[in-house]
């Protein structure tokens, strides 16, 4: 178990692809770390170069106290579970995770204790003796799992490795990954581009974006205070309402539509203002208003998913997109106008030029 | 549907016919004696002298120098096939490495120059080959036989479209299980090339065992014959003030076609389960 640190590293590619660009993470001892972010962005080449696969083009990497810019994959003490597994084929289960051990001349009844005791913890004993393509693809991601876990590596590390099973199996592994982790206390990075799996895994969470950090925290901190535009579109489903407003002789407008009651004194003349659907409640008739963002949406389509409802609207006729969430199964017609509501500690700020979050809104007074 | 099968049926029948009458032609003309060939021509029926004719054939010795027998040129085609394709796999498989794993200078025009070289086969270099193996010392040798054949562009281009095939995964997943270089050529890639080497020691064995000109030109010493030569030889040196003996020449035909056979029957079994499992 150890540590790992990175230090600015960064990734420039052949043809000068600057695929990470300067990054700089203190991952703890026993931590779950979870890159997250869309595709493209660098997550695969920033584990990679944590597992040696990749060189590193500046910057330093550490596991524990040692730098391991230089070290082979195999002497880094990792272990790594592929998005296609990446079991030899031709060997049995039992061979595909005793062969790392034999490489490393452990002695055999060692092996065959670990690779037991693996099997039993990943449920994978009866299917010692087959070879890969005689498993299903839960299976062998137990048993890329396994290949891992015999090794009793100082860290893990994951590529999407739960991208190749269907829904339900996901849920159901996403689980177990988490609760092995908890149990065995490794040191793990996990990369996905999956939201959902990222906030359920993650320690913390580090969202990337063109090769950048665009934030670190735990994955309440940052749902809760997303620190860009970035961060809170792809962070939650449905994603944050984002509309941009400016200041206008008459309050605080929508650039897109109408209908918006909003008051704050504030030095900036524009903001985007970041709403989570299920902050924007649905009032009733004549409802009176709080302090906050109040206005009417119209309603412009339905999503019914089971105890909740998406609720496409408009702010007024033709204006801004936005999205709420109703909870059970209230029918709304098209066409329909809706008054929202957001308190105002449920409001987030960002700066309209750099995406930033802006100070909290709370320390603003209502005008 | 009917007409069409009945048609696909006759079209098979006539084009195994006209494979296997020459065969059996051969063989049956091998078991008469040699008088009988001699005045009735080549024979469709059992002749009844099956033993005779391959006990001389193999046991005894004949040629110019009475040195070698069929035995020994079944020995001498035997080496040349294996060590033909055994040879050939080896080389290309590491070549075929070498130019997909590692990212050496000018890996890709090394390639290429292996690939052009199959616009140059034996005979159109077979003088300068000719020079180089008699300067060496090699004339009258196995090593000379086979050496200079060896490289093989066309194996090294299939293994080299193989290993491009095999995910990059496997390759990192073998380095962060310790596997070098070595390691992982032969407990990984060497496994899973498997119907590649079975389908490369088909068409390479039966390529050498075929070989004649430039056995030929190699060996001059009666004892490194193969068969393929042998059956020449038979018809040009028995007849003397004798009948030409047309059915052991027939018999070595015959004996010389098994060995391929029984390969391709062998690998190609493996070569069909490798294709229908695929283990990639
Ligand atoms: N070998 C390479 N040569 C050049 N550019 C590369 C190479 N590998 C990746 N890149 C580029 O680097 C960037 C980051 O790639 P990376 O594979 O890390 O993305 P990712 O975040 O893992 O995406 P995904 O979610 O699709 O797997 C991409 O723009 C990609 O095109
Ligand atoms: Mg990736």
């Amino acid at each position: 178990m150890a540590s790992i640190t990175l230090n600015t590293v960064r990734k420039i590619y052949a043809g000068n692809v600057e695929a990470v660009k300067g990054i700089s993470i203190d991952i703890e001892d026993g931590e779950f770390i979870v890159l997250v972010g869309p595709s493209g962005c660098g997550k695969s080449t920033l584990l990679r170069m944590v597992a040696g696969l990749e060189d590193i083009s500046s910057g330093e990497i550490l596991i524990g106290d040692r730098l391991v810019n230089k070290v082979e994959p195999a002497d880094r003490d990792i272990a790594m579970v592929f998005q296609n597994y990446a079991l030899y084929p031709h060997m049995s289960v039992y061979n595909n995770l005793a062969y790392g051990l034999k490489n490393r001349g452990i002695a055999k009844s060692e092996i065959d204790q670990r690779v037991r005791k693996a099997a039993e913890i990943l449920e994978i004993g009866e299917y010692l003796d087959r070879k890969p393509r005689q498993l299903s693809g839960g299976q062998r991601q137990r048993v890329a799992m396994g290949r891992a876990i015999v090794r009793e590596p100082s860290a893990f590390l994951f590529d999407e490795p739960l991208s190749n099973l269907d829904a339900k199996l996901r849920v159901q592994m996403r689980m177990e990954i988490k609760k092995l982790q908890r149990d065995l206390k490794t040191t793990s990075i996990y990369v996905t581009h999956d939201q959902l799996e990222a906030m359920t895994l993650a320690d913390r969470l580090v969202v990337l974006n063109k090769g950048q950090v665009e934030q670190i925290g735990s994955p309440m901190e940052v749902y809760e205070k997303p620190a860009s535009t970035f961060v809170a579109s792809f962070i939650g489903s449905p994603a944050m309402n984002l509309i941009p407003m400016k200041k206008t002789a008459l309050g605080w407008e929508p650039e897109q539509g109408d209908g918006v009651n909003f008051d704050i004194r504030s030095d900036a003349s524009e903001f985007i203002v970041g709403l989570r659907p299920e902050d924007l409640e649905i009032l009733g008739d004549g409802a009176p208003l709080g302090a906050g963002l109040a206005a009417k949406v119209v309603v412009t389509g339905v999503e019914p998913v089971g105890a909740e409802s998406y609720i496409h609207g408009t702010l007024g006729e033709g204006g801004q997109e936005v999205i709420l969430r109703a909870a059970g199964k209230q029918h709304y017609d098209i066409g329909q106008v809706l008054s929202i509501a957001a308190k105002q500690e449920k409001i987030h700020l960002f700066n309209r030029q750099t995406g930033k979050r802006e100070e909290e809104i709370s320390a603003l007074q209502p005008a | 549907m009917k007409k069409v099968q009945l048609l696909d049926h006759a079209v098979l029948i006539l084009g195994a016919l006209f494979m296997l009458v020459p065969v059996t032609l051969a063989f049956m003309t091998s078991t008469h004696d040699a008088m009988s060939v001699y005045k009735d021509g080549l024979q469709m029926t059992w002749g009844g002298h099956f033993t005779d004719t391959y006990k001389t054939v193999l046991t005894e010795a004949s040629g110019f120098t009475k040195s070698v027998t069929g035995l020994t040129m079944l020995y001498n085609s035997m080496i040349l096939g294996f060590g033909f394709a055994i040879g050939k796999i080896v080389i290309s498989m590491l070549a075929a490495y070498a130019i997909v794993y590692f990212r050496f200078r000018f890996g890709v025009f090394f390639f290429w120059v292996i690939f052009t070289t199959l616009l140059l086969p034996l005979e159109v270099r077979i003088l300068p080959s000719y020079e180089i193996v008699q300067g060496l010392g090699m004339m009258n040798s196995y090593s000379g036989l086979i050496i200079p054949l060896i490289a093989s562009a066309t194996g090294t281009f299939y293994f080299r479209q193989f290993f491009k095939s095999v995910p990059d995964e496997l390759v990192e997943a073998a380095r962060i299980d310790g596997a070098g270089p070595v390691k992982f050529f032969i407990d990984i890639l060497v496994p899973l090339s498997k119907t590649m080497i079975a389908a490369i020691f088909i068409i390479m064995f039966v390529y050498g065992w075929n070989q004649y000109l430039w056995p030929t030109l190699i060996t001059t010493d009666e004892t490194f014959f193969t068969l393929v030569r042998g059956m020449k030889q038979i018809l040009a040196v028995w007849v003397g003030a004798q009948i030409p003996e047309t059915n052991q020449a027939m018999a070595l035909a015959v004996l010389a076609m098994l060995p391929p056979v029984v390969i391709v029957v062998i690998f190609q079994s493996w070569f069909v389960k490798g294709l229908v499992e695929s283990e990639k």
